[in-house]
């Protein structure tokens, strides 16, 4: 599915990321956990093309790598950035129009816009409001809203739950299994070992930009000490 | 004339001004908003407008409304595809870099003046106006049988004039419309508010800019083949105009396309009262102090966001 090999990364000079190798499968979470500023949205960043990169990055065979950035989510990667990153002074409603805009066919936007707005009532309820006067939760609902009407085969949501109250962190955690068991690959990025533990089939560990460790869920249970270890926690 | 006469035709030519300059600022204003890049060759365009209107109806040579109107769709066609192709190869170059765009915009400035002079020359040079019917205007007068209409002598204007007024309210309130409903209008918006998010969802940025550019430089050519009819073409004839959009978009917030167009009716009207009733030299003196005012008290411009 998702295949990155000898990935590296970085702005201007400096290098963030170096050598990084991690796959993410379809019908599965894999987990991108790091200490603050190991490399975690940097490595989202280089799959979308949002940073000058080397290496190889390739999904379902297609070199995303290769591509001008604004074709990759045509191929099917659906982007849930670190802090939202909504169009704040446009409403919802065109919030979710950007995002159709990228889908692959545009005779079944209406169906796509229904399915998507299906799983987050509270935005179907808010269309006419700008995206800026949401509150912390509902925007992080658009903001994900916004990269499933791509129709994506691969989901990418960098800390999706920072700052959120624990019932909204529980509405992600259902639209990501429910992503997981349609069969799309999701890549997560998350900082709480604790709500790691019982999502993640994969979990990969970077440090320094590098890869250091990675775990299947079979071997994670034994391995949480490292873990934790590796993070600092 | 008496006085009140006399108002109303500095207004009229306030008017006319505001027009051209609402025209012409919304195409700074909608570079700067999109790409956040300060075209300083933007009068250049207008200029190249003008320039174009003589071109094409000098060699068209058709009756003078067919002459206008080719002009009017071909010169900012052709000024737009200019525009576009200078952002492909030299703004893309510098990935838009908000500094090194201003000094390859005063260079472009510079490229565009001097090719004008080589090839068009030094000489003004008119455009016939497609109409020009005078138009005297009523004033009302109290008389012995209470309110009656009389025409005063000079209080008069030309159809063309108002036609130029008409022209970009039409244009203006298209833009608007296109900016706030078409599905072209919410992809700049989008880009406007973050670039990077927009092409992670499939903007193609760097298109959006080339034409963001080119549809801003056809805007200031718009305005320049409306305003030859009345002024004339020359190839320095872009730095006045540029000083004033200038002076209009940062009066009315930088990247606001309703401070745009409110600020151009503040300056063209003050601008044609003052230099009606003293001097033109005084008008660009108190257009020049207002921004220096606004700049201290409301520094992000009438209608602009505090910060972004
Ligand atoms: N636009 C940028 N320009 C220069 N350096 C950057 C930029 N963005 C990130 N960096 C640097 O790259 C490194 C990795 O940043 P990144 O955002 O990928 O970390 P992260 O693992 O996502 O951290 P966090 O957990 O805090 O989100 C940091 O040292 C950061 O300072
Ligand atoms: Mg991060």
């Amino acid at each position: 599915m998702l295949k990155i090999e000898a990935l590296s990364a970085g702005y201007g000079q400096a290098m963030v990321l170096r050598d990084v190798a991690l796959e993410a499968q379809a019908g599965e979470i894999t987990v991108l956990m790091g200490r603050n500023g190991a490399g975690k949205t940097t490595l989202m960043k280089s799959i979308m093309g949002l940073v000058k990169a080397s290496g190889t990055v390739t999904l379902d065979g297609v070199a995303l790598t290769a591509l001008p950035p604004h074709q990759v989510p045509r191929h099917g990667v659906g982007y849930v950035p670190q802090g939202r990153r909504l169009f704040s002074e446009l409403t919802v409603a065109q919030n979710i129009e950007i995002g159709l805009g990228a889908a692959p066919d545009a005779r079944s936007h209406g169906a796509l816009r229904a399915e998507v707005l299906a799983l987050f009532p509270r935005l179907a309820e808010r269309m006419d409001q700008r995206a800026g006067t949401l509150s912390g939760g509902e925007q992080q609902m658009l903001a994900t809203a916004r990269a499933l009407c791509v129709k994506p085969k691969l989901l990418l949501l960098d800390e999706p739950t920072e700052g959120l109250q624990p019932s909204m962190i529980e509405q992600i955690r259902q639209v990501m299994l429910a992503m997981r068991d349609k069969g799309l690959a999701v890549l997560l990025v998350e900082q709480r070992i604790d709500a790691v533990l019982g999502l993640a089939d994969r979990v990969f560990v970077i440090e320094n930009g590098r890869n250091a460790e990675s775990f299947t869920r079979s071997d994670l249970a034994a391995g949480e000490a490292r873990l934790r270890s590796h993070l600092g926690v | 004339m008496e006085f009140g006469p006399y108002l109303l035709l500095a207004c009229l030519e306030g008017a006319v001004l505001a027009a051209v300059l609402a025209l012409m600022a919304s195409g700074l204003s909608l570079v700067f908003g999109v790409m956040r890049v300060v075209n300083v060759a933007h009068g250049e365009f207008y200029m190249l407008g003008a320039v174009a209107a003589w071109a094409v109806t000098s060699m068209l040579g058709a009756g003078a409304v067919a002459n206008f109107v080719a002009a009017l769709v071909i010169a900012p066609l052709a000024v737009g595809l200019l525009a576009a192709a200078a952002d492909m190869t030299i703004l893309k170059r510098l990935e838009y870099d908000p500094e090194r765009t201003i000094v390859a915009t005063i260079g472009l400035l510079y490229v565009i003046q001097q090719l004008t002079l080589m090839t068009y020359g030094a000489d003004a040079r008119p455009v016939v106006a497609p109409f020009n019917s005078r138009i005297a205007l009523p004033w009302v007068e109290w008389g012995e049988n209470g309110l009656s209409l009389y025409y005063p002598w000079g209080l008069s204007t030309t159809s063309y004039k108002l036609f130029v007024i008409v022209a970009a309210v039409v244009l203006i309130t298209g833009l608007r419309l296109f900016m706030a409903h078409s599905r072209a209008g919410l992809i700049m918006r989008a880009t406007q508010l973050d670039g990077e998010m927009a092409t992670a969802f499939g903007v193609p940025v760097e298109r959006v800019y080339a034409i963001v550019f080119g549809a801003g430089a056809a805007l200031a050519a718009l305005a320049g083949v409306l305003i030859v009819p009345i002024q004339q073409a020359h190839y320095l004839m872009g730095g006045d105009a540029l000083l004033l959009s200038f002076i209009v978009v940062i009066i009315g917030g930088l990247g606001s396309l309703t401070g745009t167009v409110v600020a151009a009716i503040l300056i063209g009207m003050s601008d044609g009262i003052i230099s009606v009733f003293f001097s033109p030299t005084l008008a660009k003196i108190i257009a020049t102090l207002v921004v220096a005012l606004v700049l201290v008290f409301r520094p992000q411009g009438l209608f602009g966001a505090k910060d972004r």
